[in-house]
């Protein structure tokens, strides 16, 4: 079958079994994605199916043919990083570094929608970003500093 | 581990027969019920016949001002379509409480309908239960049973079902419409859900093949104001203890149109039928609410650690009239 992630076209042979999850580790190399809990309850392995966030682990790859992937690996420009990842690293929010990939992904469709005005509209978007470090108040400070930012280049704060 | 199949159909037709002809096929819409099961080992399809390219996405009202939506919308479009969150505020409202955005934006409304009990004795693939290996037993009964139902059990099962959107469709009367084998048909949402009685392992009366195509909610005038509350362990992205649908009319002080609908509660999404009956041209008061949620709860047969949902739910019904009398959310 042939999957296209963050703009590149792979061909690859897989059983209908595989997780979008395992062949973006185990077949393509992009390990940015991570494995929680894989069982959809952590999303720790949030990607992007056709730009909007999905869970990796229960999404079959075979199903992802003609399909746009986005994962972690692919929403940074070339010559650096997402504003996203910026503030999250400002703002230090992680601690050990596992969930935060799909947090990111996540972070950055929130921020791209709209609906981030509230704290309490941040955590209702984010609830399915687990983080066992409860690095939460520093990830809504990081959401909070890129929407504070991007509505002032935008001219409406 | 067991080879498994997989094949995309973009026709109904092609959906129907391919399922319908083959015993060990199933569905595959979002995924995030089917290959959760298939992994754990309580679903063992040897084909999986993937429908999300079928054109059944529509989101539209109905000539009468009802609304129509496709099996294949997913959670999250139709949560924020405009034509729900203004005419069927509850509909919207339970979808948005339930699951997180990834698996909103993965599932698909027929799906919803169709999800599994999130019995842990059921999901673990090992331990006796009727529902997946009809015969075994129930381990629920006399085992950890805090999140069981209290209504509409029988002596073989007491899952619940875990539809938060079921919930507010049962209020709403929606109608479930559906292609299969022996052609087109539509059901009630009501009779979609079979209690569990001697067979827990049916839980629809679908044959084998059917297709749902899409769902139908029919316009009610009380249904603008309606509303979902959902109490659980935690805040966001938990299953309900106890939710309730409530849309109410009060003409002259008297109950003139009532929809009251409970999950976490019942082995199905819970029609409060007693309760309507009991409210219906009676006053609006909140002595009248207390006494027609007492009046629900009465047949509840509660076990050991499970018992703190009878109260809860008539408090959870209490609350969720009144706020509805007052104008909504
Ligand atoms: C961690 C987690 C938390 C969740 N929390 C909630 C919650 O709080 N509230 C809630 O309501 N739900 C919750 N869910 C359940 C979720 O809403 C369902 O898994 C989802 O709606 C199923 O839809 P799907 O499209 O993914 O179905 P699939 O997994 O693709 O299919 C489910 C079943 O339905 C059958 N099927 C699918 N479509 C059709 C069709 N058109 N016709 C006939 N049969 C069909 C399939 O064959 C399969 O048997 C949660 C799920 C997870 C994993
Ligand atoms: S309650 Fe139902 S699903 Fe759970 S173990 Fe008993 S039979 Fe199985
Ligand atoms: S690994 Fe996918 S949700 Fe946890
Ligand atoms: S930083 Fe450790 S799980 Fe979130």
């Amino acid at each position: 079958m042939s999957m296209r992630v963050n703009g590149d076209l792979h061909e690859i042979g897989l059983e209908p079994r595989v997780s979008l999850l395992d062949a973006l580790r185990d077949h393509l190399g992009l390990t940015g994605s991570k494995k929680g809990c894989d069982q959809g309850t952590c999303g720790a392995c949030t990607v992007w199916v056709q730009g909007r966030p999905v869970l990796a682990c229960l999404t079959l790859a075979v199903a992802c043919e003609d399909r746009e992937i986005t994962t972690i690996e692919g929403i940074a420009p070339a010559d650096g990083l997402h504003p996203v990842q910026r503030a999250f690293i400002e703002h230090d929010a992680f601690q050990c570094g596992y969930c935060t990939s799909g947090q990111i992904m996540s972070a950055v469709a929130l921020l791209r929608d709209g609906g981030a005005e509230t704290d309490d509209e941040i955590a209702e978007y984010m609830s399915g970003n687990i983080c066992r470090c409860a690095a939460y108040p520093n990830i809504r400070a990081a959401i909070r500093e890129v929407r504070d930012a991007d509505l002032e280049t935008s001219g409406r704060a | 581990m067991r080879p498994l199949g997989y094949t995309r159909v973009s026709t109904v037709d092609t959906a129907v027969a391919a399922v319908g002809a083959d015993a060990t096929s199933t569905f595959l819409a979002g995924g995030t019920t089917e290959v959760d099961l298939i992994r754990l080992g309580v679903s063992r399809p040897d084909v999986l016949v993937d429908i999300n390219s079928l054109p059944l996405k529509e989101i539209a009202y109905t000539n009468d001002g009802g609304l129509r939506i496709g099996a294949l919308a997913r959670m999250s479009d139709v949560a924020r379509s405009p034509e729900v969150t203004y005419n069927f505020p509850a509909l919207s409202q339970s979808l948005l409480l339930g699951a997180s955005e990834q698996l909103r934006n993965m599932a698909s409304m027929g799906g919803n309908l169709c999800q599994r009990t999130r019995c842990a004795y059921f999901r673990d693939a090992v331990s006796p239960c009727n529902k997946r290996e009809p015969g075994t037993g129930c381990s629920a009964l006399d085992g950890l049973n805090r999140g069981h139902a209290v209504l509409g059990t029988s002596e073989q099962c007491i899952a619940t079902h875990p539809s938060d959107a079921g919930v507010a469709m049962v209020a709403f009367d929606a109608i479930v419409h559906t292609v299969g084998p022996s052609g087109a048909r539509s059901i009630p949402i009501d009779d979609f859900y079979l209690l569990p009685g001697a067979s827990p392992d049916v839980e629809h009366p679908l044959e084998h093949g059917e297709l749902i195509v899409g769902i139908e909610v029919p316009p009610a005038p009380s249904a603008r104001r309606s509303l979902y509350l959902k109490f659980r362990d935690r805040q966001s992205y938990e299953f309900a203890l106890v939710s309730v649908a409530a849309a109410i009319e009060v003409r002259e002080g008297r109950v003139a149109d009532v929809r009251l609908a409970l999950g976490g509660v019942g082995t199905k999404p819970w029609r409060a039928r007693r309760a309507e009956v009991a409210l219906t041209g009676g006053p609006a008061t909140p002595q009248a609410f207390a006494n027609a949620a007492a009046h629900e709860l009465e047949p509840a047969s509660p076990r050991r650690y499970n018992a703190f949902k009878v109260p809860m739910a008539q408090r959870a019904m209490v609350r969720a009239l009144t706020r509805a009398m007052n104008g909504g959310a």
